[in-house]
């Protein structure tokens, strides 16, 4: 940059880049609507506040459709002057791509979250959410999100990852006066910021050795870096990739995901599970595709080989969820968004060996992930609302209860195991095993069919829960404690009557998990052609 | 048969696999008015019998209209794309393998709807049963029509959950152990097949069965050939199931409602020496031929386990369960499916699928049978049933004992009835195997399954011994107290059984029937689409 500025410095007029507006709106957008609601926080009567929440819903919609006139893939902005190419900000496919998966679990989180943030009021357990900070922070975090995929230089991504992160952490202790709360947040902070002080580390490096920020310029530059600095070079790679590695949960970089998912108010673990895992993603792909291409060799294996760990991990971690312990249900989701993390890594690994077209698997999966979790967390955050606790055995009877509900949540985690009637999560899982076959990876897609068994367990132990009829006397289950609030007097029904918002978020879920079950190629379009 | 325009074909295949979905997804929704009945369980389980009596019709037209002159040609096609990203068309189509397999499975599937009209296992709600019951049926029809091997997958998965929850809810003992043993080994053997699909289509560039079997396995070398078909060969496996991949067999079966040991048994294992037919002998050839001997001796192990394993159970003392006999006479049966095909010529190859169909019609009804034994006497475990001298159903209930006399010597091979042609051209078919297999190896398969035969004879003969004859006790002269009056065979039970009857009879004695279907279709397929 430094290079370029001073060649630059021949023409003033020169120096000034244009920005294309309305390439950047979705991200910048979303930013501007998160300063208003703190603005507007100092203003608003408290019982106008959720207001806030409108807007916010009413901003990310709205941030959600910018990406309409972006579709052709073609802009980018923040070009050098003197090699107009080179730029900081790219909305080609894969950027929209993300960009509407982050926007749009954004958007559903925010559905999940009015319920919460008055929920936490009417309960009056003091648990209550500052309404004002939590959309702000929600907010950023998301632009964060949204800027992340467009990034196309490394001070852009680490910076866009920072804003992504950094609220993150806030929103996970933002439970005042919850232990389990705060020591979620400090977990999740201090390892967090271990991996970007690593990853800072790494870039520092990458910069030594190539002279360039620039990921395209980065990828010329490895190619003939002198040979002193190879090692730099090589440690600087993989230093980096370490970080992003923490951001997806990848194993063994995956031990903060249960605890901080408990511990956080659950539509936040809903978007640290779709959302944040989708950031870490994104960056991963950029830098190896699109920066380290030629490492591809050092890269490669190790991507395999963390793959088939953090499948193995999430899994046989999430086999062990005993049913009735606290929060199991949100522990269960927890590793098995773990154990999804390694299956999204394998085409990664695969383009390594197979070229980047492989990318599209990734971003298929994650499409199908991000809307079938959001699913399971809305009714997770449903069925928490009168059994707090959410155990795995609170789903028991959830059928004869609430119907439509329950099918929708046999839906989700069918999909979540690839079995039909989960078609599109079956077809996503067809498409990143044929990527892993079509790379010769056939030991990592043998990983993958074993625990893709493994996973089925468990999804499936939960499904036959959810069918069972409810609890009856003459059952005489061992289980003794902790009663479940069966026998509520009839003054609480009116906290029974679910929610509208959450109740939309799981139609909104489901219906777009069956349009896909029915018509698997909108998402599986990106897996065929290239993204870049 | 009868001369049927190409889109009406069209439309009855796209019906008889898309219906029972629809059928299933209607199941779930409250009855419309008029149509509610006495109540509405009545209401489901009716709506269950009108929605396969329907397939089950759709089914015998096409049959009808199906040109038995061409038995070989893919018939009543239809080729949509469906995932471009993929190259998955929806590609639909029935030929003389297929057509037999789709009639006697729309048929079982009504049966069994017809059977739980008027008896419902005990279990949870109806709604659920029969929903499940249409999805089933919807993934075994599919997995018999499709023509694209990952929609081949798909229906192959499809029937997994639905039959998890048939054993898991309204099984018997031991079924949650049962169910998931069941949908753990089969998911297993089914994700492993599938990588030896996507082996296939990616390095082929194509996932259109017809075009691979044209192509007769040129597209493949030997090394991708031997992988795939191993691969693709144990999933298969575990779902014929070949001996030593069955034992989620047993125990599925022994769990399971009547209904669901009969469709299990009749049909679904059926996918699994029908993928066999369909996609390894002709797609890949060269693989096969590499495996079929180690195939052939697993079916004749599978032979002679499943039948001393029967005459174990059928001991007297032994305490064996009825339903796990036939079970364990299933991996036996299967296993002369295997060695038919394993043997590679158009003999053995139309003898499996005889023995396929023979199989799905006389274990059907066994499994009836002994269903309908369970529910009078409250178990079928054969120490109980029998007691001292034998359960005496020719005297206690003669209809009975005659049905199961007769379902016994028909699954024994007797000649005359459907048990006999498969097995016999089976073992014909090893006794001169394909070029390129080594002869004496399958001679000796052959002498084994002949044994096998004899064994068979031997176990099904002591059930009739055991079950039918014996001394009829006197009504409160036991120390056992008052034995309970048997009834005799229900008008629904005759309604569901004797189609299973008349079938194994006319098979038996017109195999042409079955044969003139299969044979153009397989010399094709053997031969690769040049005859």
């Amino acid at each position: 940059m430094t290079v370029a500025a001073a060649q630059g410095a021949d023409s003033a007029a020169n120096l000034v880049q244009s920005v294309d507006w309305l390439a950047i709106a979705p991200p910048a957008l979303t930013a501007a609507v998160a300063l208003t609601v703190l603005i507007a926080d100092l203003f608003v009567p408290e019982r106008r506040k959720p207001l806030l929440g409108a807007l916010s819903v009413a901003g990310l919609a709205a941030a959600l459709l910018l990406l309409v006139p972006l579709r052709s893939g073609d802009r980018s902005t923040f070009c050098l002057t003197a090699e107009p190419e080179v730029c900081s900000y790219t909305a080609d496919h894969f950027t929209l791509v993300i960009q509407l998966l982050v926007l749009g679990g954004a958007l559903l989180t925010a559905l999940l979250s009015v319920t919460e943030l008055d929920g936490g009021k009417a309960a009056g357990t003091g648990h209550k959410l500052p309404a004002g900070e939590f959309w702000f922070l929600l907010l950023s975090s998301a632009s964060g999100a949204a800027l992340l995929p467009a990034a196309r230089d490394l001070a852009t991504l680490v910076v866009a990852l920072e804003v992504a992160t950094l609220p993150a952490f806030a929103l996970v202790g933002l439970k005042r006066g919850d232990r389990l709360s705060s020591e979620a947040a400090l977990k999740f902070f201090l390892s967090s910021v271990t991996a970007t002080a690593v990853m800072l580390l790494g870039v520092s490096f990458v910069y030594a050795a190539t002279g360039s920020l620039h990921l395209t310029e980065i990828a010329a530059g490895l190619d003939d870096v002198p040979g002193k600095l190879e090692t730099l070079a090589s440690a600087g790679v993989a230093l980096t990739l370490v970080g992003f590695a923490f951001k997806a949960a990848a194993a063994p970089f995956h031990f903060w995901v249960p605890d901080t998912y408990v511990g956080a108010p659950l539509p936040i673990a809903a978007y640290l599970s779709v959302v944040s895992k989708a950031v870490g993603f994104s960056g991963l792909i950029l830098v190896t595709v699109i920066a380290f291409p030629s490492h591809s060799d050092v890269w490669g294996p190790a991507v395999a080989v963390l793959a088939a760990l953090t499948m193995t991990v999430g899994n046989v971690a999430a086999l062990r969820q005993a049913p009735t312990r606290a929060w199991s249900a949100v522990r269960l989701l927890a590793w098995s968004s773990v154990a999804q993390a390694g299956y999204l890594l394998v085409p990664v690994a695969a383009a390594a060996y197979a070229g980047t077209d492989q990318i599209g698997s990734t971003v298929a999966y994650a499409l199908m992930y991000a809307v079938v979790n959001l699913g399971a967390f809305a009714v997770a955050a449903l069925v928490a609302r009168t059994n707090p606790l959410n155990r795995l055995a609170d789903y028991r009877g959830l059928a004869s209860e609430r119907p439509l509900v329950a099918l929708a949540m046999g839906f989700f985690l069918l999909c979540l195991a690839g079995l039909p009637p989960g078609i599109v999560g079956l077809f996503a899982k067809v498409t990143v095993f044929s990527s892993a076959v079509d790379a010769g990876l056939g030991w990592l897609a043998v990983v993958m069919a074993v625990n893709v068994v493994i996973a089925l367990f468990y999804y499936l132990q939960w499904t036959a829960v959810i069918f069972r009829a409810p609890e009856t006397a003459e059952d005489g289950r061992p289980e003794t404690a902790a009663p479940a609030p069966v026998l509520q007097p009839a003054g609480t029904l009116v906290a029974l009557r679910a929610p509208a918002p959450v109740l939309a978020a799981i139609g909104l879920t489901a219906a777009a998990g069956v349009a896909l079950s029915g018509a698997p190629q909108l998402v599986l379009r990106f897996a065929a052609e290239s993204l870049f | 048969m009868i001369d049927i325009s190409t889109s009406v074909m069209q439309f009855l295949l796209a019906f008889i696999v898309a219906a029972p979905l629809l059928g299933a997804a209607a199941a779930l929704l409250p009855a419309p008015p008029g149509l509610r009945g006495k109540s509405p369980d009545q209401a489901v389980l009716r709506h269950g019998v009108t929605v396969t009596g329907a397939i089950l019709i759709a089914a015998i037209v096409l049959a009808l209209g199906f040109d038995h002159d061409q038995p070989s040609r893919m018939q009543a096609t239809t080729d949509i794309s469906w995932i471009a990203a993929l190259d998955v068309r929806i590609h639909l189509g029935v030929d003389g393998i297929s057509l037999p397999l789709l009639v006697l499975t729309a048929l079982l599937t009504f049966l069994c709807a017809l059977y739980s009209y008027f008896k419902l296992p005990a279990g949870p709600s109806p709604k659920a049963f029969v929903a499940l019951l249409l999805v089933l049926e919807s993934g075994t029809l599919a997995t018999f029509a499709v023509l694209d091997l990952l929609l081949f997958f798909l229906a192959f998965e499809m029937v997994l959950i639905p039959m998890y929850f048939l054993i898991a809810r309204w099984g018997g003992e031991e079924r949650q152990a049962a169910a998931w043993k069941f949908i753990l080994y089969t998911l297993l053997g089914s994700v492993v097949m599938l990588l030896g699909l996507l082996l296939v289509g990616l390095h082929a560039g194509t996932f259109d069965m017809v075009a691979l079997a044209t192509d007769n396995g040129r597209g493949l070398s030997t090394s991708v050939q031997i992988t795939a078909v191993l691969a693709i060969g144990i999933g298969l496996a575990v779902k014929t199931p070949m001996w030593p991949l069955h034992s989620w067999l047993p125990d599925a079966h022994t769990a399971a409602p009547t209904v669901g040991s009969v469709l299990l048994a009749g049909v679904m294992l059926k996918m699994g020496t029908y993928g066999f037919v369909r996609i390894i002998l002709p797609i890949a050839p060269d693989g096969m031929r590499t495996f079929a001997p180690y195939l052939a001796a697993f079916a004749v192990a599978g032979i002679i386990y499943g039948s001393l394993a029967c005459l174990a159970l059928a001991r007297q003392g032994a305490g064996g369960d009825l339903k796990r006999l036939i079970a364990y006479s299933s991996v036996g049966h299967m296993g002369f499916v295997l060695l038919g095909i394993a043997s590679m010529t158009p003999t053995g190859v139309n003898g499996a699928l005889f023995a396929n169909v023979a199989h799905g019609l006389i274990t059907g009804l066994l499994f009836f049978l002994v269903g309908a034994l369970k529910d009078r006497y409250g178990t079928a475990d054969l120490d109980t049933l029998a007691g001292a001298t034998g359960a005496a159903l020719y005297g206690r209930a003669p209809r009975l004992g005659g049905l199961l006399a007769f379902a016994a010597v028909a699954s024994l091979g007797l000649p005359g009835l459907a048990g006999f042609w498969g097995e016999m051209l089976a073992m014909f078919g090893a006794f001169d195997p394909a070029d390129g297999l080594s002869r004496p190896a399958f001679v000796t398969f052959t002498a084994i399954a002949c044994f096998g035969t004899l064994l068979t004879a031997a176990y099904l003969l002591i059930v009739v011994r055991r079950v039918c004859m014996g001394v009829v006790q006197q009504a409160g002269a036991e120390e056992s107290g008052p034995t309970p009056e048997l009834a005799d065979v229900h008008g629904y039970e005759l309604a569901a059984w004797t189609p299973l009857v008349a079938l194994t009879v006319l098979a038996g004695l017109w195999p042409a029937v079955l044969l003139g279907l299969t044979d153009p279709a397989v010399q094709k397929l053997l031969a690769g689409g040049k005859s």
